[in-house]
């Protein structure tokens, strides 16, 4: 496979996450709202620097407040990363990659594109918003569908595998920091009463609140909510699963263990969460770690086999 | 009920469905039948359903504007256009014959010159041909076949006879197009392919496969065969894509390719370079290698021509097979072919005006407002005069083009093309002017699509049939009415 295919199919992946996880981001925010009490404040602003995006909103707005907010996530063209730049950008590597994933990729993202253009007022006002964002999330996983049941598991499919999952767990760990930052912002008085509200919303922003439920078989507290999405082996979206699909995605490929050299230097952080107390500042710092070091995956995957050096032994 | 044909008026032209006297000529019965039986708003749904499917299948090509680049919807017209299969025959013979001269002339121009030495053309129409090659003279590439893909354009006269308007030998494209209106019309009008003798056209991808396997250096199983494209906003991109996935060879741009020091081509993949051994060029001569030619280019890759020269790869089609699609060189195709082949020509050339020529310029001058004047090396039909619809400025200013520099023109009479019934707006036929670019392949054997791309000029009395220029296309049916 050419590099240059192998590292388009990669960012397309990434992009299409980063749109689903926007959308998931985003409507965890949206909903906390309905249902925390009217003396508790959210901020925002939470969502722009959890994706380290303060310059470029900066630039742009001067007022922090969620219309800006929610309009710099779904819509600028002047973020890259907003949910039309990304589907933009899915758009134009699949365009480019037609002739290496199934047929109706192409139609499901112009038909996603499309949507998401004509719609996006709907996302930016809150009274829409959750039908908009639900599609949007549909939409990605009807993409990821057509691959699931019709792409060849060829060398193609674990770059996708690997965009995907690797932007997963980017994002993953940027949801649960926004959590953290929310509890921290807030009183001590309706922590308790916040924290209750918030991890359930941040489960289901993922759709892991049913299989906590069966797998951890408590109530839901911070710990253990964090615990489950860095650390079960089974649910789709936690840290610990996407890692797994990395590196056996990485394993069929050449020269694969220097992705496994980084994926268990993440898995040798052990971090334990007893009580919700724990998830203070140094969680918060722990998480950044997570975080260069899921970037430094990102790098070996570049190396590795986009940045083609000539004179490498075939 | 007023059937749909009824109404038809055939034109002063040659109808290739309908007579003079309103019958449908006899590949075309089964079909006008058809269509007769249809009723207007069923006719209309199946134009509805010819878009959809356009839509849905993302047939499209690209339009330069000042505006930046367009990607529109391929345009077509749901009434197929119908031939005989004996006459085709003929065609199919001709276009063989025609391409297997080029090629020997081609070999020819850049090795001996024999056919300079001896006086079928004369010396300065090759010398000042701006795609000639030095750089290619004294090379052989298997088989001494230069132009492996060749796309002839054809008409067809008030006789219904055929005609030769020009051979393209560079980078001929559209053959997506003709795979693709019959995959729509075989959706439009399912009901035709059960019962006709439509003759089938789909493998053109698999012999283009074996063509360009043949000519693999190496001999071994499966050679690595890629598309070379100039990329996205090349207006065939759509075309190279299509072709490259149908045979299973990679797509690639110039930056995927590289020269080693072993003078070989190499793809840059993700277990480290892999040899190339056949490379479908969809690029001009002039981009394909900035080492050897224009050293600007960002398209191409250096060190190309190193390694085709030396036979570590082979290039389709070769660099320098232009030379013989030049306009110039077309007039002399018919002395080429008895030169060579010591053959009659079966397809006859329009007749054509030299402007080199001092006598046939002196015509030409008198005449532009009743010929056709094309560049000898322009394609997409940019730069041309149509006399009868041109203004007086306009012939003008060709006069002085001409008498610049004359090597680089020739005339054609205004040429009346044939017509063939196209739906204009809701259940109304008219006719319109059509073209025929068939596509022939040519490496150890020879082969001819069936039938080929039709293009047609959607506007009134219009003979530019350009897909840039507001043309449109029809499927190609060659029928077999043998026993009817």
């Amino acid at each position: 496979m050419l590099s240059r295919v192998a590292e388009r199919l990669y960012w397309s992946a990434r992009y299409l996450e980063r749109v689903e996880n926007t959308a998931r981001l985003v409507s965890v925010y949206d909903d906390l709202l309905f249902d925390l009490p009217k003396d508790i404040e959210v901020s925002w602003f939470n969502l722009i620097e959890i994706l380290s995006n303060e310059d470029a909103f900066e630039q742009r707005y001067k007022v922090k407040d969620e219309r800006n907010v929610v309009k710099f996530l779904l819509a600028d063209d002047t973020n890259s990363s907003s949910i039309l730049s990304s589907l933009k950008m899915v758009r134009e590597n699949i365009r480019t990659t037609r002739d290496v994933v199934p047929k109706e990729t192409w139609e499901l993202i112009n038909e996603l594109d499309l949507y998401a253009q004509q719609n996006i007022k709907q996302g930016i006002n809150r009274s829409e918003r959750h039908l908009f964002l639900n599609t949007i999330i549909e939409g990605c996983q009807k993409i990821i569908g057509l691959f699931a049941g019709t792409k060849s598991r060829d060398a193609g499919w674990h770059f996708l595998i690997m965009g995907r999952y690797l932007e997963r767990a980017d994002m993953g760990t940027r949801i649960l920091d926004a959590a953290v930052a929310l509890m921290l912002q807030s009183k001590p008085e309706t922590r308790i009463q916040l924290g209750q509200v918030t991890w359930s919303k941040v489960l289901k922003s993922q759709s892991a609140y049913l299989d906590y439920r069966r797998t951890v078989r408590s109530s839901i507290n911070g710990a253990k909510a964090a615990t489950f999405l860095m650390n079960d082996p089974c649910f789709p979206r936690t840290l610990a699963y996407c890692l797994g699909q990395i590196t056996e995605s990485a394993a069929q490929l050449p020269r694969a263990d220097s992705i496994r050299a980084k994926v268990d230097k993440i898995l040798e952080f052990n971090y334990p969460l007893v009580s919700s107390e724990d998830l203070n500042d140094n969680f918060h710092n722990h998480i950044n770690e997570l975080q260069i070091a899921i970037i430094e995956i990102h790098h070996q995957i570049t190396e590795n086999w986009f940045h083609f050096r000539q004179g490498d032994a075939a | 009920m007023d059937k749909l044909t009824s109404h038809y008026q055939s034109s002063m032209f040659f109808d290739e469905l309908i007579d003079e006297k309103g019958v449908a000529r006899a590949p075309a019965k089964q079909l006008l039948g058809y269509l007769d039986s249809l009723s207007e708003e069923e006719l209309e749904k199946r134009r509805i359903t010819a878009e959809a499917t356009i839509q849905e299948m993302g047939i499209s090509f690209t339009v330069y504007t000042g505006e930046g680049n367009i990607d529109r919807a391929w345009p077509f017209d749901i009434i197929p256009r119908t031939i005989e299969a004996a006459d085709w025959k003929i065609a199919e013979a001709g276009l063989k014959q025609r391409l297997k001269a080029l090629n020997l002339f081609i070999n020819d121009l850049y090795h001996d010159q024999n056919v300079i030495k001896d006086g079928i053309i004369p010396e300065h129409i090759i010398k000042d041909s701006k795609n000639f090659r030095p750089e290619c003279v004294g090379i052989t590439p298997a088989y001494g076949v230069w132009a492996h893909i060749c796309g002839t354009d054809l008409v067809r006269d008030e006789n219904g006879d055929f005609f030769v308007l020009e051979d393209n030998l560079r980078v001929p494209s559209g053959v997506s197009y003709m795979l693709e209106n019959r995959a729509i019309t075989k959706r439009v009008l399912p009901e035709l392919f059960e019962n006709e003798s439509i003759l089938p056209i789909n493998s053109y991808t698999s012999q283009l496969f074996d063509t360009l396997a043949a000519l693999s250096p190496r001999d071994i199983e499966n050679p690595e065969i890629v598309v070379l494209t100039p990329g996205i906003y090349n207006s065939a991109y759509f075309e190279h894509a299509f072709l490259a996935q149908q045979m299973g060879a990679e797509l690639v741009e110039g930056s995927d390719l590289f020269v080693d020091s072993d003078d070989c081509v190499y793809m840059k993949t993700i277990d480290g370079p892999e040899r190339v051994d056949v490379i479908y060029r969809r690029i001009d001569d002039l981009f394909i290698d900035p080492e050897a030619f224009d050293p600007e280019s960002v398209l191409g890759v250096a060190g190309l021509m190193r390694a085709w020269r030396k036979g570590n790869v082979a290039l389709a089609n070769a660099p320098g097979a232009g030379v013989a699609d030049d306009k110039v060189v077309y007039a002399y195709v018919p002395a080429i072919i008895r030169y060579y082949l010591d053959e009659e020509p079966i397809l006859n050339n329009v007749e054509t005006f030299l402007c080199d020529d001092p006598e046939q310029r002196a015509y030409v001058l008198e005449n532009l407002d009743k010929l056709v004047v094309k560049p000898a090396n322009e394609s997409g039909g940019y730069g041309m005069l149509v006399g009868p619809h041109s203004t007086k400025k306009e012939q003008a200013l060709f006069a002085e083009l001409i008498t610049k520099n004359p090597r680089n023109y020739i005339a054609q009479p205004t040429l009346k093309l044939s017509t063939a019934p196209t739906l204009i707006s809701k259940g109304v036929l008219e006719p319109r002017h059509l073209d025929l670019r068939p596509f022939i392949l040519q490496a150890k054997d020879t082969y001819v699509t069936t039938g080929g791309l039709t293009r047609v000029a959607m506007k009134k009395g219009s003979l530019v049939v350009n897909s840039s220029q507001g043309g449109g296309s029809k499927d190609t049916w060659i029928v077999e009415t043998k026993g009817q």
